[in-house]
This record gives C-alpha cells, sequence and structure tokens, in this order.
C-alpha cells in the first residue's frame, strides 16, 4: 500500500458537481418544469372558463341547501338539509355497503377457496367453476343483472318467504330486526369492552404459561366478561329484545329491517365478485405452506383444528394478508359502481350536486379525498395487522 | 367442510388394495372418501341437478328461439318460465356495432376480427420480434381507416356514431397500446434516483390508485372541457380514452415495478461496466428480464382493464354493455334484459376466460431450454 505517500486532498469546490449530477439535474428540472407547465396551463384555462360560467370556486356551497332526495339513507336526511350533510349521508351510505361487502366477501371467499382444495372433487369443481365464471365477467354487468333479477322479483303481497319472517320482493329484503336504542347499545357496549378486556387476559394468560407451561384455561373469563356481564347490564337496565317481525300493510311491509332494490344488488354484486378473487388468494395461500408442516403437525400428534389454527393458518396468513389487503380497497373503490343502479353513495351524490351547482372541481376533490381517507385508514390498518403476524426472524 | 387435499394420506392410500374397476374407484378416492364427503356429494348432487334442471327448463325446454321481427308477443306468453332468446336475433346488430350505420357494419366487424387476429398472434411467443410492434401499427391504422373511412371510397363515420363491441376493443387495445409506454416510463421513475421525479411518480401513481375509475370518468367527461382553452373540445370517447390510459398506466407500472425489483443488481452493475447509458441499459438489459418477469401478472392486469372498461357506461359512452343496456330500453322487449346480460356476459366471459388460460399456460413451468 501506498500508505507511507497519502495523496494529497482534492481540492474542494463549493458547487462541485459531476457530469451524472449535471445529468440528473437537467432531467429533473426538465420533468418538474413540464409538469408544472401542464399544471399552470391547465390551471389558467379553468379560472378563465370558470369565470365565463359565472361559477365561484370554493366550498362556500356545501353550506347551501341540497334540494336532492336520498331514497335509502342510513342517517336521517331531507332534501332541505344542506349539501355538507348530503354528502356525510353519501359518505355514511358508502361505508355502509363497504364495511358489510367486506366481512361478507371474506367469509364467503374464505369458504370457496378451502371448497376449492377439498378432496371431494365435486365440491372442488364447483368452487373452480364458481371463482372462473365470476372473475371473467364485468362487476358492472354483474351488478346491472342482480339489479334486474331484483326488479323482476314480486310485488310486496306476493312476497317470497324463504324462511318465517324473511321477505323477499321487488322492494328488496325485509328482515326481522331488533329495535335499538340507547340502552341496547349500552350492552353492546358492554360486550365490547368485555371482549378488549378478555384479549388483554389472554394474553397475560398465555404469557403465564409460557413462563411455567402450565396451560391456564381462558373461557370462563369469556363467558363471564362477553356473556355474564353484559346480561346482567341488560336485565339490571331492563332491556328488552323483543324482535320486531314485519307485517305486510296494503302494499308495503312495515317494521322489521329492510334492505332496499337497490343496495341488496349492490352488496350481493359486490359480495359475490370479490370472494372469487378472495378464493384465490386463500387457495394460494394454503398451499403455500410447504408440507412438511402438515406431516410434522401429523407426527405430534395434533388435533385437527389444533393444527389448522397454531400451525397452517399462521404461515398462510403471511402469504394472504397482503393481497387481500387490495382487494378490500378494490371492493370499497368498486362499491362507486352504486351510481349505476340509483343507490345514492358519496360518488352518486357527488354526481348529483356537480349536475346541480356547477362545483366540479369542488365535487370531484371531495370524492377523492373521500377515497383517499378510506384507502389509507384500510391500507394502515392492514399493515399493522400484517406486522403483527409477520415472520419474527431470531 | 370437508378435508383439505393437502393433508397426506398416503400411508393409507398405499395400503389398500389397488384393484377393482377404474371407475369404481375413482369414484370412491373422490367422492365418496368418507361419510361426511359421501354425505356432502349426494347433497350437492341433488342441489346441483335441481339448478340444472330448472335452467334447462328456462333456457332451453320453455325458451322462444326465433321471432317474426319486432314481434315479442311469443315472448311475452312464456314470460317467467321460459327465455326469451328471441331477443338476440333481434338486437344483435344493434349489440355487436351499436348505431353504426347499418349497411356499413361489415367495417366494424372486419375491425374485430383484426383485432382478434392481432391479440392471437401477440401470444405466440415465436413471434416476440420487433415485427410485431410494425405489425401493431399498421394494423391499427387499417382499423381506424375501416372504422372512421372517408378514403378508398369508404363513407365517413363520425365517432359518435361507433357503438358496441369495437368500441370495447378499442378502448382497451388502445389504453393499453399507450399505458403500457406510460406504465414503464413511470415505474422507471418510481425507481429513479433522482428525488423529484420519483415523487412526481409516486404521487401520480398513489392518486390515481386511491380513486375509483368512476371518478376519473367522471373527471374525464366534466372537468375536461373546464381544463382546455374555450372554444377547444375534443370527443367525449376520446376524453374516456384518455381516462382509461392514465388509469391503466399506473396499474401497469406498479406491476412492472415489482418485475424491475427481481432483476439481480448484478445485471445492472454489470451494464453499467459495459459502459451502457441509462436509456441503453434498461431497454437492452434490464427492461427485458423486468418485463419477462411480471407477464402472468400482466395478463392478469390486462383482464381487470378489459373488464373495466365498461364503467364508460356511467358516462354514456357506448361500449358493449352501453348497447346491450340501451337495446332493451324498447319497450317490446324491455322485460326480457336477463337474456340479453348472459348474451353480453358470454361474450365478456369468452375474452376474458382466453386470456386467463394463456396467463395460466405462462405460468405453467416451462422445460428448460
Amino acid at each position: 500500500m501506498t500508505a507511507d505517500h497519502p495523496r494529497p486532498p482534492p481540492r474542494r469546490r463549493l458547487f462541485a458537481l459531476g457530469r451524472n449530477e449535471l445529468k440528473g439535474l437537467f432531467w429533473q428540472v426538465l420533468v418538474v418544469g413540464i409538469a408544472v407547465a401542464v399544471i399552470a396551463f391547465l390551471w389558467s384555462n379553468t379560472v378563465t372558463n370558470l369565470s365565463a360560467r359565472r361559477i365561484t370556486t370554493g366550498f362556500a356551497f356545501l353550506g347551501r341547501e341540497a334540494g336532492m332526495p336520498i331514497a335509502d339513507s342510513l342517517l336521517a336526511y331531507n332534501p332541505g338539509d344542506t349539501y355538507f350533510w348530503a354528502f356525510v349521508v353519501g359518505v355514511a351510505n358508502t361505508l355502509r355497503v363497504a364495511v358489510i361487502g367486506i366481512v361478507l366477501a371474506t367469509i364467503l371467499g374464505t369458504l370457496i377457496g378451502i371448497s376449492r382444495l377439498s378432496t371431494n372433487w365435486l365440491l372442488s369443481r364447483l368452487a373452480a367453476v364458481y371463482v372462473e365464471t365470476l372473475r371473467d365477467i364485468p362487476l358492472l354487468l354483474q351488478l346491472l343483472f342482480w339489479y334486474v333479477l331484483m326488479q323482476a322479483l314480486p310485488a310486496a303481497r306476493a312476497a317470497w318467504r324463504p324462511i318465517e319472517g324473511v321477505f323477499l320482493s321487488n322492494r328488496g329484503l325485509i328482515l326481522p330486526a331488533i329495535p335499538f336504542g340507547p340502552s341496547q347499545l349500552a350492552v353492546l357496549g358492554t360486550a365490547v369492552l368485555g371482549c378488549a378486556v378478555f384479549y388483554l387476559i389472554r394474553r397475560w394468560l398465555i404469557a403465564q404459561q409460557m413462563r411455567d407451561g402450565k396451560p391456564r384455561p381462558a373461557w370462563p373469563f369469556a363467558l363471564g366478561l362477553i356473556v355474564v356481564v353484559p346480561a346482567a347490564v341488560s336485565l339490571v337496565l331492563g332491556v328488552s329484545w323483543t324482535i320486531e317481525w314485519p307485517q305486510l300493510r296494503g302494499f308495503n311491509f312495515v317494521g322489521g329491517l329492510t334492505l332496499a332494490p337497490e343496495y341488496f344488488a349492490l352488496l350481493i354484486a359486490l359480495v359475490t365478485y370479490t370472494s372469487a378473487f378472495i378464493a384465490e388468494i386463500v387457495r394460494s395461500g394454503i398451499q403455500s405452506v410447504p408440507r412438511g408442516q402438515w406431516d410434522a403437525a401429523n407426527a405430534l400428534g395434533l388435533r385437527r383444528s389444533f393444527m389448522l389454527r397454531q400451525i397452517i393458518l399462521p404461515q398462510a396468513l403471511r402469504v394472504i394478508v397482503p393481497p387481500m389487503t387490495s382487494q378490500y380497497l378494490n371492493l370499497t373503490k368498486n362499491s362507486s359502481l352504486a351510481v349505476a343502479i340509483g343507490y345514492q353513495d358519496v360518488v352518486s351524490i357527488a354526481n348529483t350536486t356537480l349536475n346541480q351547482t356547477g362545483q366540479a372541481i369542488e365535487a370531484i376533490a371531495l370524492i377523492m379525498a373521500v377515497f383517499l381517507t378510506i384507502s389509507l385508514s384500510i391500507s394502515f390498518f392492514m399493515n399493522w395487522y400484517n406486522a403483527r403476524i409477520a415472520l419474527v426472524e431470531r | 367442510m370437508s378435508a383439505i387435499t393437502d393433508i397426506p394420506d398416503a400411508p393409507r392410500a398405499a395400503r389398500r388394495p389397488q384393484t377393482g374397476n377404474p371407475v369404481l374407484r375413482w369414484l370412491r378416492k373422490n367422492l365418496f372418501s368418507s361419510i361426511p364427503n359421501g354425505i356432502l356429494t349426494v347433497v350437492l348432487l341433488a342441489l346441483l341437478a335441481k339448478g340444472i334442471f330448472s335452467f334447462l327448463q328456462w333456457g332451453v325446454a320453455n325458451a322462444v328461439w326465433l321471432t317474426p321481427t319486432n314481434d315479442s308477443s311469443a315472448c311475452r306468453a312464456v314470460r317467467g318460465v321460459g327465455a326469451c332468446w328471441a331477443i338476440v336475433p333481434e338486437k344483435y346488430r344493434f349489440i355487436l356495432f351499436g348505431t353504426y350505420p347499418f349497411d356499413e357494419q361489415w367495417r366494424p366487424a372486419l375491425s374485430v376480427a383484426l383485432f382478434i387476429a392481432l391479440y392471437y398472434l401477440s401470444t405466440r411467443r415465436a413471434l416476440w420480434r420487433r415485427e410485431l410492434a410494425y405489425l401493431w401499427i399498421g394494423a391499427l391504422a387499417l382499423i381506424s381507416v375501416l372504422m372512421w373511412g372517408g378514403v378508398f371510397g369508404l363513407s365517413f363515420v363520425s365517432q359518435d356514431r361507433w357503438g358496441g363491441l369495437p368500441v370495447t376493443l378499442i378502448l382497451a387495445t388502445f389504453g393499453l397500446a399507450f399505458g403500457f409506454p406510460l406504465g414503464i416510463l413511470v415505474a422507471l421513475g418510481r425507481r429513479s434516483k433522482l428525488p423529484a421525479i420519483r415523487s412526481l411518480s409516486v404521487l401520480y401513481v398513489e392518486l390515481i390508485r386511491g380513486v375509483p375509475l368512476v371518478s376519473l370518468l367522471f373527471m374525464a367527461s366534466v372537468m375536461f372541457p373546464l381544463f382546455m382553452p374555450a372554444g377547444f373540445n375534443i370527443d367525449k370517447l376520446l376524453r374516456a380514452q384518455i381516462a382509461i390510459i392514465l388509469f391503466a398506466g399506473a396499474y401497469l407500472a406498479e406491476v412492472i415495478r415489482g418485475g424491475l425489483q427481481a432483476v439481480p443488481r448484478g445485471q445492472y452493475e454489470a451494464a453499467d461496466a459495459l459502459g451502457l447509458s441509462y436509456w441503453r441499459k434498461h431497454r437492452l438489459i434490464i427492461l427485458p428480464q423486468a418485463i419477462r418477469h411480471v407477464i402472468p401478472p400482466l395478463v392478469n392486469t390486462f383482464i381487470a382493464f378489459f373488464k373495466d372498461t365498461s364503467l364508460v357506461l356511467i358516462i354514456g359512452i357506448f361500449d358493449l354493455l352501453t348497447t346491450a343496456k340501451t337495446a332493451i330500453i324498447d319497450p317490446a322487449w324491455q322485460q326480457f334484459s336477463v337474456e340479453v346480460y348472459i348474451f353480453v356476459a358470454a361474450i365478456y366471459f369468452v375474452f376474458c376466460f382466453a386470456m386467463s388460460r394463456y396467463s395460466r399456460s405462462l405460468e405453467a413451468p416451462t422445460t428448460p431450454k
């Protein structure tokens, strides 16, 4: 080595940029310049066009009276309310279909994914046909198809009654329901709180078992916290849990829970379509668990349910969760197809607002804000869950 | 739920004597391996038989296949008990080609045939050469001539009279043809070392992927005129096409980025050592490998995207689904929309199923050369 004769340090200049750095800087300036120029061009056109059409920009219109009817909404609404409230109602409608859709699609998709791996040839073939058919037909077409079927159902007087108390007619699906008030909510809240406390206790019990190896049963805590305590609260408060059965009065139903045909069609379409994709994810997740894991679990003589829960599922979930996140996001975004059949989700309400007020930029910005928020929340939750179940390398 | 195949039962199967009728053996192994499985098979068979029987009764036995032109009385007579397939021969010209002049409909038909031939040729691995790109350019030019006309003695047909299957294929094909290079550029941008370019690419991809296509299409149909200088306006179909290209670009960029990540570092370093420039390095060394890695997910994106072109229904562009929906507005045929939807679903299915089969054949392990 030439340690004895160290080279003199290179002279430092203030703007010492090599050829590559200069090139990089040039490209960045060029691309950003083009982007800024395009946006400035579009912006100036928009400002000119808006002033020519006498549309004032800004969100002041949100405080004005909406005057649009919303047929089916989760939150109380009447046409005299403001545009802002109409938007909130739309967001609630979107969430109503997205959340329930995600839960049902996950259950159905998992069942079908497992069916595809069944040793029963008939069952696995039927599941494969289900997946192939639903995946290869556009969702919008399926949605229109379900909606047409809904409309072709008999009128309320001749409604189908698949089970006692459940009516299926062109008014939608009518189910028996328990009327919910604050006291019922209090009992339900106690049960949810019980679940949270039980989760903590269970973690503590498992930590104890890890220390001394003695198994401690968790079910008495579950029974107490999730069943006994809420039941006691219910008794003390004297909450009534009578089921309200729907009755046919004249041309419509009274009582019970009504799922409007638009909502029901949208829910069926989203759930069946997404479940086909989820089924494939679940199948490949289970197949990704190496055969040796099954063999080893069998060799240990583990019970089947224990083996699935403790050996197979944790490994399969690592493969399943990331693509599942994007399916959940797809379902949420696809719920915007509601506009095609007249279910008033946030996109549909924004579209009506846009037609009534001409506030195109604001309406579209609101849609984007809502969906970006929902997408980011789902991503955050799923990333958290994914990190929790990820393989901990030692 | 029945058992899962992966549970090894090989030792037991080996002990069982392999004698008897092979059909019976197959039945025993695959349908009646245990009592619960046997019960499941019987229940499924019963349900399946019932479903197939009632479908055949509705779709074949009681169905009306042909009626005199514009007379739906025979169909209305069987309404509820039989299908009215007669609506398909009655309306298929409108469903497939929309309001394109009736006597000229051989032109869109020929365009569809050209598209299908083009797709078929593109799936042949042996033809993945530069000439294929020229073929594409030539065929797309020929399709434009056929659809628009105005030259070679063909009468001019404005694009607001186009409709049906050709519009669906045009939206999908041009969306991919332009979205793919855009996707490559954005994927490279997202992996670039230059912070400004990287953040612009991330912003573009995340914004587009974060919102539903419906809102992009609304934007194209409502906001585009606002963005343009006064008096300048472009056709509705082209605006939707631009929205679809931007949408496809973002999704394809993410797939291609996955491929770029799969190319080993050594390949980059070797290309640098050869003194190749950034573009030559990517064009000659990196991209061919990266894209080869992600062909199956690319085909899946193409399928998703082909189905998504049907969303233009919401902004009133006459693609295949919109013409189908319009065909059943006719009061005489209004009640037979289910049949029309099944017909159109079959068309979509054929395209998507062919693509998904193709994708699966690519995924299957290829024999080493």
